[in-house]
């Protein structure tokens, strides 16, 4: 649907985005990912032909932007960070500015108002000026005006920024509907979003793409490292180091707690394990030989969050 | 191109909307109207080549209030992307915001109808010079609004979009009563600067191609600087 070749940008001499490489397959939530000044919204500004790319290419279906900008644009809703719109408009005056701008009359044209006002919630604010509106209800607003041509793909840069909680839900709700039957970009740096909405997450760094893969995948690949905590009575740390360190793929152990108890000190070990399988079983059998009392034995998963740090920490 | 028309109704609309159109024309009507009159009886002539006269300066003032909004507010707002990412392209968005101040200018000059069909009540007015100094005024105001779009396509600020605005068209109307400060070569060609200097002949009732050449070519470059201004900025 989509296909990004080496794009760059330059404003002046500073490079906003380095000759990144990626696909947008039709009907994918693809989530855009990174920290503020990655190069998210210049990819995504560049996607919806506003910026021109210093370099590379971008091609979405049969048409590439240099050459059919007008094309994509009739293909492409964009909805820009904060929605800024224009503050003095009705809210229905502005969703018939954009119907009249997407070349829709008459009938059509009422009836695809009604149906993207039904769809973003905005119809009970159809008659007040934009400016008064909350940001949620903006943000609603914007949303529909992406959506006013029915358009095959959808573009919304950090689309629940600046919202509070109830309105994250409502909005992150709608674009899933939206999700359903059309191809959806967006950028944010709440991890949770993108794992709540995105079936694919390209993470970027410093405009250079540093991950690509289901969010699933990631959490995996990331380094095939994982933690596991363990609690036990009746045992010396000196000890268990001695043991566990004997066994494979076990690379680190660390004490994080001990508890004073009157029947045995309790200590909480965490231990971090080098191998693509689990471990678990191993050390439990290895525990059983010995008199320790195990308490609690506990995988730690990955999240996206640790992912996420790893791959874009400042090196 | 279908696209100019709609550009044009919003920003048309969006003046009448908030007070602006109506501060800025009643400015233009008091300001234009106490001059006019004022000296109008003392000549005991019935005319009105004093309010043509007038009209570069007052509108090297008020066409810049008019056109500041244009760009400058899009940019400060942002809703200059949400707009260009919708099928448009700058020549229409240009055109048609270009051609609501055009239209507004007219819209402006309405009211002032009232001061001719005075005074032809007054005495033997000579309509010609009066049709000549209306289609002079709106060639006028479509160079100074095209300035006007080009000194707010520089800034965010519509301040300073004013400011710039008004700078170039003052400059521009001022430039052949400053002439004498120069060296006899110069003259010709700063002469043909002057917006003031091809108003004029209009005014008189002389319909020139080479004015009208001068008004459009001015306009043609107020819209190209524009274009070149917003492109530098994507």
């Amino acid at each position: 649907m989509i296909h990004v070749e080496r794009l760059t940008k330059y404003y002046r001499d500073l490079c906003a985005v380095d000759q990144i490489n990626f696909d947008v397959h039709k009907g994918e939530i693809l989530g855009l990912l990174g920290p503020n000044g990655a190069g998210k919204t210049t990819t995504l500004r560049m996607l919806s032909g506003f910026l021109r790319p210093t370099s590379g290419s971008i091609r979405v279906k049969d048409y590439t932007v240099d050459q059919h900008a007008l094309e994509i644009k009739r293909l492409l809703g964009y909805l820009p960070e904060s929605a800024p719109l224009y503050h003095e408009m009705l809210v229905y005056d502005y969703l018939d500015f954009v119907a009249n701008i997407r070349e829709l009359y008459g009938e059509e044209k009422r009836a695809r108002i009604r149906h993207v006002a039904d769809l973003c919630g905005v119809n009970e604010v159809m008659h007040q000026p934009i400016g008064e509106l909350s940001k949620g209800y903006k943000q609603r607003v914007g949303l529909a005006h992406a959506m006013m041509n029915d358009p095959e793909i959808l573009v919304f840069d950090e689309p629940t920024s600046g919202l509070d909680p109830n309105q994250i839900v409502e909005i992150r709700e709608i674009i899933r509907q939206i999700g359903k039957e059309k191809t959806v970009v967006l950028s944010t740096h709440i991890l949770s979003e993108a794992e709540a909405t995105c079936d694919r997450v390209v993470i970027i760094n410093r405009g250079k793409i540093v991950a690509d893969g289901s969010t699933e995948t990631l959490k995996q690949s990331a380094s095939g490292e994982y933690l596991v905590n363990i609690s036990l009575q009746n045992a010396r740390f000196e000890s268990v180091k001695r043991e566990l360190h004997s066994m494979d793929g076990i690379a680190g152990i660390v004490l994080t707690n001990m508890e004073q108890e009157e029947d045995g000190d309790i200590l909480h070990v965490r231990l971090t394990c080098q191998s693509s399988e689990d471990l678990r079983g191993d050390i439990y059998r290895k525990i059983k030989q010995t008199d320790w009392v195990l308490l609690e034995l506990q995988r730690e998963t990955k999240t996206l969050e640790n992912v996420f740090r790893e791959l874009t920490r400042e090196s | 191109m279908r696209q100019v028309r709609h550009i044009f109704k919003r920003e048309f609309g969006v003046y009448f909307v908030s007070p602006i159109a109506y501060i800025v024309i009643s400015i233009f009507l008091i300001v234009t109207g106490w001059f006019f009159f004022t000296t109008f009886f003392l000549y005991s002539q019935a005319n009105v080549r004093n309010f043509f006269a007038l009209l570069p300066i007052t509108f090297s003032f008020v066409v810049p209030a008019v056109t500041m909004r244009l760009f400058s507010e899009e940019l400060n707002i942002g809703s200059y992307e949400t707009l260009l990412t919708m099928p448009v392209t700058f020549l229409d968005v240009a055109l048609g915001k270009f051609l609501a101040a055009v239209v507004f200018v007219g819209a402006m000059l309405v009211p002032t109808l009232a001061y001719p069909i005075t005074v032809s009540f007054l005495g033997q007015l000579d309509w010609g010079p009066v049709v000549g100094g209306y289609i002079g005024a709106m060639l006028l105001g479509a160079a100074f609004s095209a300035i006007g779009v080009f000194a707010s396509s520089l800034t965010r600020n519509q301040i300073i979009a004013f400011i710039i605005g008004m700078a170039i068209c003052f400059s521009l109307t001022l430039i052949d009563k400053m002439l004498f400060f120069l060296p006899q070569s110069m003259i010709g060609v700063l002469e043909y600067l002057g917006a003031d200097f091809h108003f004029e002949n209009i005014s008189k009732g002389v319909i020139d191609s080479r004015d009208i050449l001068y008004f459009l070519s001015v306009s043609f470059v107020g819209l190209y600087g524009a274009h070149l201004a917003m492109r530098e900025k994507n």
